[in-house]
């Protein structure tokens, strides 16, 4: 199968209006010695239901959500997608279109993006919200590289109860840039302040916190802020868009630069990715916010519309004088999470979020009454994660559960060594308490 | 036609989902959560209904143009047919619904057709081993350099610290260069748009990281003294970096590895048919020689014939680390994978084939009409200009691109490359037929027509869409960036 629609006719019809015989003639400019001289080694193509049968048989090695009932979570959640977002997403009008670099005939994603940009900033309580990024890791990212360049300063404290692998991310784009990430230590799961209050010295650009962190314990934002503010330190958070529903909004309190994985928000788990990562900040920072950004604009008519603006930032007019190289962004999953935005609305989001806390505050209660099995952190809040301590393995444990059907949490230990036999179960709101009971029986072996 | 926002449509106690009723015990949330963090104001989110949803995002669709609406000769971005069938394929449960950290024996099919993936484009690029970790070009640029930095770093070479970028690049080129901490060196391109070999020898030394280059370039040229290039770059110790952004004119004509490139990145939302999503997401997979791969980003994906299973490495000392949480943009290439699976080995080829061949077909028919600054043979696009009788009307690229859209088309690239002085970019890729061409020549004929008869028509255009051209000078000074009830006062 290929999707070329000439016919052998146009073809020569083409040649001759070209003045050549053979398309060979188009690629004489490629010199002998790189010329590839052989076809390339791959398998011949495949028509439309052999490639349907080929790709499902792959697939179906993989376990899923739909066969398994899942406490996974850490960083990817399963929540509820209403049926209506893949169906929008599947207009192709959004899906089949470029950055909308012709605004004139881009009115919708420019549009789509400007109310994603507005959810942002009810959400996080900041100014300004570019049209997203990547995924969260980078989101954070780029914020470090935002806050070095607005203090000049290049060291950088960042909580170890910040996910693993957005630690890592941060860690390369601060070599790459010759930063220094200090770590700050945690304590009952929750980053350490006494600890933080030490490092705080006058050559530290920003704070780097994450709120519900990885352990999904919620920080002691206020407090952090204030030390942080005391220093004249930067404070950047990486939050959980689910939860900001519920708690204060972190341009309240004083968050200079808010980041996150807009994942939750109606975007499949999909084994990693694509997702969105969102950033969000004041209105003096504006102009070092990586990414692009809609704003309004007037057209010749009078007429207000939607254009991507202040451009003067970015990698085609500036070049190496860029606040990031981000060319993309990720519309369509930022269109997603809008749809989603909406759909559950207001009310909505704060459901889901009372929701998730209740059943992983049930599913907390009732694993805590398993023998050799206790709540790692007892005294500290949580959102829709919780760490649990063990005395059997976590692996033989997994085992068990996934005989039954269920898929356990994650091995810390795989992330922090002294963790070893604790695990970090995830309840959303597409648990329901049958599973969670279920998850109880079989885990105390019996069933 | 006109859309309201959609916070605009909200009712006080409309809603458009239903959630299972609670059916665990509850206590009041202030328990649960901590009192000095409880939210004091509501976020303004929309109270709507599922019909109100669904009309407003309809609606918005109908206000943009995509590859499924018409022809999209967008220069550098190959926009190309997106296959229906890559959709359905990403949306299997297997991999819609998987969790990046369940169990390597429960992601078999997850990783099978990532390592598989590997290695087709690694045999498409002639590389050793290709990571799929990078989320879009841009980011494959900035894992690729890296991979650089830590090659030199590795072996104790710390005083390469310039990136050389000819003045012809993408500007992401520089940008990323400089991210990654480098000094750019911009070299000028000859008068026949190609690398100037005299003067990359000048700057080619021992401060030289890589240079970075595309080929075919952004003129639409292919290098044709790619492998000296490649000889002065790693005689002076540098390395060799591919944009991948114009793969799509040479896919089993020639391998940017076999041309002496080191690093190279894809962009499997253009040469692989994977849809642009109106900005992204997209996938930028990069590829590297033998030498360079103990740099790459980990984990990568392994096959033990031992125990017959995929498994992640993790144990990978020389790694630049992670780029992106997880392993990149997954569902984009499952889209990319069954695109290669579709053409084979032979189809990919006719692509780059049909491709080359549209660019040349529109080129001699539009060079009669308009200025062709570079007259030779070309790759997957090329530039044209208004001509001089144009430019005495006082019409610029602009105004051809806007008056396009009246005729139904999307308009090139414009203003690209900056060494072209007013470069109309095209290339219009495999999957458009001659009649789609032709209809797009017959439009630019009849613009270059009324630039001269009639050139208010253009000064005016676009007069078909519901909004005309932006004042986007003075939206940058005063920025309205979201939605307040009390901007718009109705």
């Amino acid at each position: 199968m290929n999707f070329v629609p000439h016919t052998q006719s146009e073809k020569r019809e083409m040649l001759a209006s070209i003045g050549i015989s053979s398309t060979d003639e188009l690629f004489r400019d490629i010199s002998p010695e790189v010329k590839l001289a052989e076809e390339l080694k791959l398998f011949p193509g495949l028509d439309e239901m052999s490639l349907r049968k080929e790709i499902t048989m792959i697939s179906q090695e993989n376990a899923h959500v739909d066969e398994y009932v899942s406490f996974l979570g850490a960083g990817a959640y399963e929540h509820f997608r209403p049926a209506l977002i893949d169906h929008l997403l599947l207009r192709s009008e959004f899906y089949t279109a470029y950055t909308p670099y012709q605004p004139e005939i881009s009115q919708g994603t420019l549009q789509a993006i400007f109310e994603f940009q507005t959810a942002v900033c009810e959400l996080t309580g900041m100014d300004v919200a570019n049209a997203s990024m990547y995924d969260g890791a980078t989101a954070l990212a780029e914020a470090i590289i935002m806050a070095a360049g607005q203090t000049r300063k290049n060291k950088f404290l960042i909580s170890s109860t910040i996910h693993p692998e957005y630690r890592e991310v941060a860690k390369t784009y601060a070599w790459a840039r010759g930063m220094e990430l200090l770590e700050i230590p945690y304590q009952q799961g929750l980053t350490d302040t006494k600890e933080l209050e030490k490092m705080l010295t006058t050559d530290i650009g920003a704070v780097v916190i994450q709120n519900p962190n990885f352990f999904g314990g919620i920080e002691s934002l206020k407090n952090i802020v204030e030390l942080a503010q005391k220093n004249k330190t930067m404070v950047i958070l990486c939050a959980d868009p689910m939860l900001l529903g519920l708690l204060e909004a972190p341009g309240k309190i004083g968050v200079d630069i808010v980041v996150g994985e807009g994942q939750p928000l109606g975007i499949p788990i999909s084994f990693g990715g694509p997702y969105l990562g969102f950033i969000a900040t004041k209105e003096k920072f504006i102009r070092r916010m990586p990414g692009r950004i809609v704003g309004i604009a007037q057209d010749r008519k009078g007429n207000e519309g939607f254009i991507l603006t202040l451009q003067a930032r970015e990698q085609h007019i500036r070049r190496e004088k860029a606040s990031s190289n981000i060319c993309s962004n990720q519309a369509l999953c930022a269109l997603a999470a809008t749809i989603y935005l909406s759909t559950l609305g207001k009310s909505g989001i704060k459901e889901v979020a009372e929701q998730c806390i209740y059943k992983a505050h049930y599913a907390k209660s009732v694993l805590n009454d398993i023998p050799g099995v206790e709540i790692a952190y007892p005294n500290t809040k949580s959102f829709k994660e919780f760490v649990v301590k063990t005395e059997e393995s976590i692996e033989s444990i997994n085992k068990r559960l996934l005989d039954a059907g269920i898929i356990g949490g994650l091995d810390l230990g795989e992330f922090y060594p002294e963790l070893k036999n604790h695990m970090l179960l995830c309840v959303t709101e597409a648990r329901s308490k049958i599973e969670i009971d279920l998850l109880k029986r079989v885990w105390e072996g019996e069933e | 036609m006109k859309e309201k926002m959609i916070f605009e449509l909200s009712a006080p106690g409309r809603k458009a989902y239903s959630l299972p009723a609670l059916d665990v015990p509850t206590v009041a949330i202030d328990e649960l959560l901590p009192l000095d963090l409880k939210r004091e104001t509501e976020p303004e989110l929309p109270e709507v209904s599922e019909v109100d949803v669904v009309r407003h995002f309809t609606r918005l669709s109908q206000m943009n143009y995509g590859v499924d609406t018409g022809f999209y000769p967008l220069g550098s971005c190959t926009m190309k047919y997106n296959p229906k069938i890559n959709e359905d394929m990403s949306r299997l449960p297997g991999f819609a619904l998987s969790h990046p950290y369940q169990a390597e024996g429960l992601s078999q099919g997850a990783m099978k057709l990532m390592y598989d993936l590997d290695q087709y484009l690694s045999e498409i690029a002639g590389m050793q081993r290709v990571t799929l970790q990078p989320a879009a070009g841009a980011h494959g640029e900035l894992t690729g350099i890296l991979i650089i930095k830590a090659y030199h770093e590795h072996r104790g070479d710390f005083k390469r610290n310039k990136v050389i970028v000819p003045d012809s690049a993408h500007g992401t080129n520089p940008a990323t260069a400089n991210m990654c901490g480098y000094e750019i060196i911009e070299i000028k391109s000859n008068e026949r748009g190609f690398v100037d070999l005299e003067e990359l020898k000048k700057v080619a030394g021992e401060d030289t990281a890589a240079l970075m280059l595309t080929n075919p370039n952004t003129l639409g040229l292919f290098e044709e003294d790619i492998v000296k290039i490649a000889d002065i770059v790693h005689e002076a110790g540098g390395l060799l970096y591919y944009d991948g952004a114009n793969m799509n004119a040479i896919m089993g004509y020639a391998r940017p590895g076999d041309m002496g490139f080191d690093v190279i990145h894809f962009n499997l939302h253009k040469t692989f048919s994977t849809p642009h999503g109106g900005g992204g997401p997209g996938s930028g997979p990069v590829g590297v020689k033998d030498y360079l791969v103990p740099y790459l980003p980990k984990p990568t994906v392994e096959y033990s014939s031992e125990q017959e299973q995929y498994y992640f490495d993790n144990e990978r000392p020389h790694s630049i680390g992670k780029v992106k949480a997880f392993y990149g943009n997954f569902g984009v290439a499952v889209k990319a994978f069954t695109y290669i699976l579709a053409l084979g080995g032979k189809g990919l080829k006719e692509a780059s084939e049909f491709a080359v061949l549209n660019a040349n077909y529109l080129k001699a028919v539009l060079k009669e009409h308009y200025y062709l600054p570079l007259d030779q043979v070309c790759k997957h696009e090329f530039i044209i200009t208004p001509t001089k009788e144009m430019k005495a009307k006082g019409i610029h690229t602009m105004d051809i691109a806007k008056r396009l859209i009246d005729y139904g088309f999307h308009p090139p690239t414009i203003y690209f490359p900056l060494i072209v002085e007013e470069a109309m970019m095209i290339e219009p890729t495999e999957t458009e037929s001659k009649e789609t061409l032709d209809d797009f020549c017959q439009a630019l004929i009849k613009i270059s027509e009324e630039a001269i008869n009639t050139p208010e028509l253009l000064h005016d255009a676009p007069i078909s869409t519901h909004v005309s051209r932006f004042d986007e000078a003075s939206a940058a000074r005063k920025p309205v960036l979201r939605w307040k009830s009390t901007y718009f006062g109705d």
